[in-house]
Formats: C-alpha cells, structure tokens, sequence
C-alpha cells in the first residue's frame, strides 16, 4: 500500500468505535474549556478544584513517606515535615470536599442526568474516609495503636473483622498505600470527567424562571 | 498540646471545641464564597445542559 494514501476506517473496529464515542460524549472543548457559563463565576465552584490541588499534595507526600519509611517520617526533620505535609493536606482535602458537597447539595448538583456524577462523589467520599482511617493506623506510633485497639470491637460488631483487621499494620497499611489510593484516585477522574462531559449544571431558577 | 482538650456539651450535642471551630470556619468560609465577587466572572459560551 502506497504511505500517502488514507486508511480506510474499518467501522467494525473497535478502536474505531471507542474513538466516535469519546468525540461523541467528550470533546476536546467539552474537557478542556476556554470559558465557562456565566454562572460559574462564584467562589463556590472554586471548592472542588482545591480539594483536586489537595488530593495531589496527599498523593505526592504520600509516595515520598511510602519510600522512606515510618522510621525516617518519626525520627528526622525532613521526615517529620513530609508527615504534617500529609497529615495537614489530608486536613484541607476533607474540608473543602465537604464544602464541595455541600456547595452540590445545595444547587442540586444531580439535576439533568447527573445523578451518576453525584453518585460517585459520594462513593469517593466513603472511600476517602476508608483511607483517611487506614492512614491514622498506619502512623505506627501510641495514636494508631490505640485507634486500632478501639476500632476492633466496632468492625467485630459490624461482621468485617474477620477480613478486616485493624490491628494487623501490614494490611492497614497495604490498603493504604496502595489499594484505596488506586481507588480514590480512579473515582476522581472519572468524576472530573463526568463533569467535563455535561458541564457545570445550571442554577435553579437562574433568572426568575420556572424549576426545571 | 499533650492536655486532652476542651468539649463543648450542650444536651445530647457533645463536641471537642476543635473539632466545633473547624466546623464554624467551615460554615464561614462557606458564606464568604457565596457573597463574595468573584473575578471576570464574564459571560461564557458553554451553555451546556
């Protein structure tokens, strides 16, 4: 075949149809606006981009103390500001999550086929929740241990302690560092995305109109 | 720092005062972003619903 002449698309190719239905349902102008509608110039809709700058600063303190250990987070200098690094992103990512959420509760967030987009940020809050406790059992130090010596009874009492140990480090600190990470990471992409795709909903009744 | 800390305990309500001013700067930073004016909040094109 001549280098010059164009490739006919095969419409049976997956690869093909996969890439119709991104241009479809997310454009490039769609994920990456130049101007947003009028109505999104309010501080409020600043609070989701903060908790996305936070959860990037908990990520990279994150990896730093992954690789160099409970004994250099505890004993030195540097270690010991990496820790309040994280501890103190991990802080204003849940702060302004919840303002987030509350900015989204009170707009109704999930009006005009959104409710999945609101549905996943609930789940990313619980997820984010699971993390921030596995975290607090992972310090290794009298903090954690005595989280983890009081929150047995409650997971034995909610049926989870069997495959859920509070007091064994390795695994609190495996689900911290890797699996729920992984976890919350992918749901906020995919909930970035999501919103890309729609757009910032409309407020409720904007100029004086009917509900909608 | 090693004292244990103040609790605010008002009928069944029984709340750290730590934890009680971070939920109050929180409903205040809350306010201030709705009154607030935001900067070149223009009009925009993507009308997206």
């Amino acid at each position: 075949m001549n280098a010059a002449e164009p490739v006919p698309e095969q419409a049976a190719s997956w690869t093909v149809r996969v890439r119709r239905a991104i241009d479809r349902h997310l454009p490039m102008d769609h994920l990456l606006p130049v101007r947003q509608p009028y109505y999104v110039g309010s501080w409020v809709y600043v609070f989701g981009v903060i908790t996305i700058a936070a959860l990037v600063w908990v990520v990279v303190s994150g990896v730093v103390l992954a690789f160099m250990g409970p004994q250099w987070w505890h004993d030195s200098s540097v270690g010991r500001f990496f820790n309040s690094l994280h501890f103190w992103s991990v802080q204003l990512f849940f702060i302004f999550m919840v303002l987030h959420l509350w900015g989204q509760y009170f707009m109704a967030g999930w009006r005009h086929g959104r409710a999945a987009t609101w549905a996943i940020g609930v789940v990313i809050f619980g997820v984010s929740i699971l993390t921030a406790f596995t975290g607090y059992l992972s310090q290794q130090n009298f903090d954690s241990q005595f989280i983890a010596v009081n929150a047995k009874d409650a997971m034995n009492g909610a049926g989870v302690g069997a495959f859920f140990n509070v007091l064994n480090f390795g695994q609190m600190y495996g689900l911290h560092i890797m699996l729920l990470p992984i976890g919350v990471t992918i749901l906020v992409v995919l909930h970035i995305v999501m919103v890309r795709a729609r757009g910032v909903v409309k407020p409720i009744d904007p100029e004086g109109g009917t509900r909608s | 720092m090693d004292s244990p800390t103040t609790y605010f305990h008002w009928g069944f309500i029984l709340i750290s005062v730590p934890n009680l001013l971070v939920i109050a700067g929180m409903i205040v930073l809350f306010a201030i972003a709705l009154v607030a004016p935001f900067p070149h909040g223009g009009e925009g094109e993507d009308e997206r619903r």
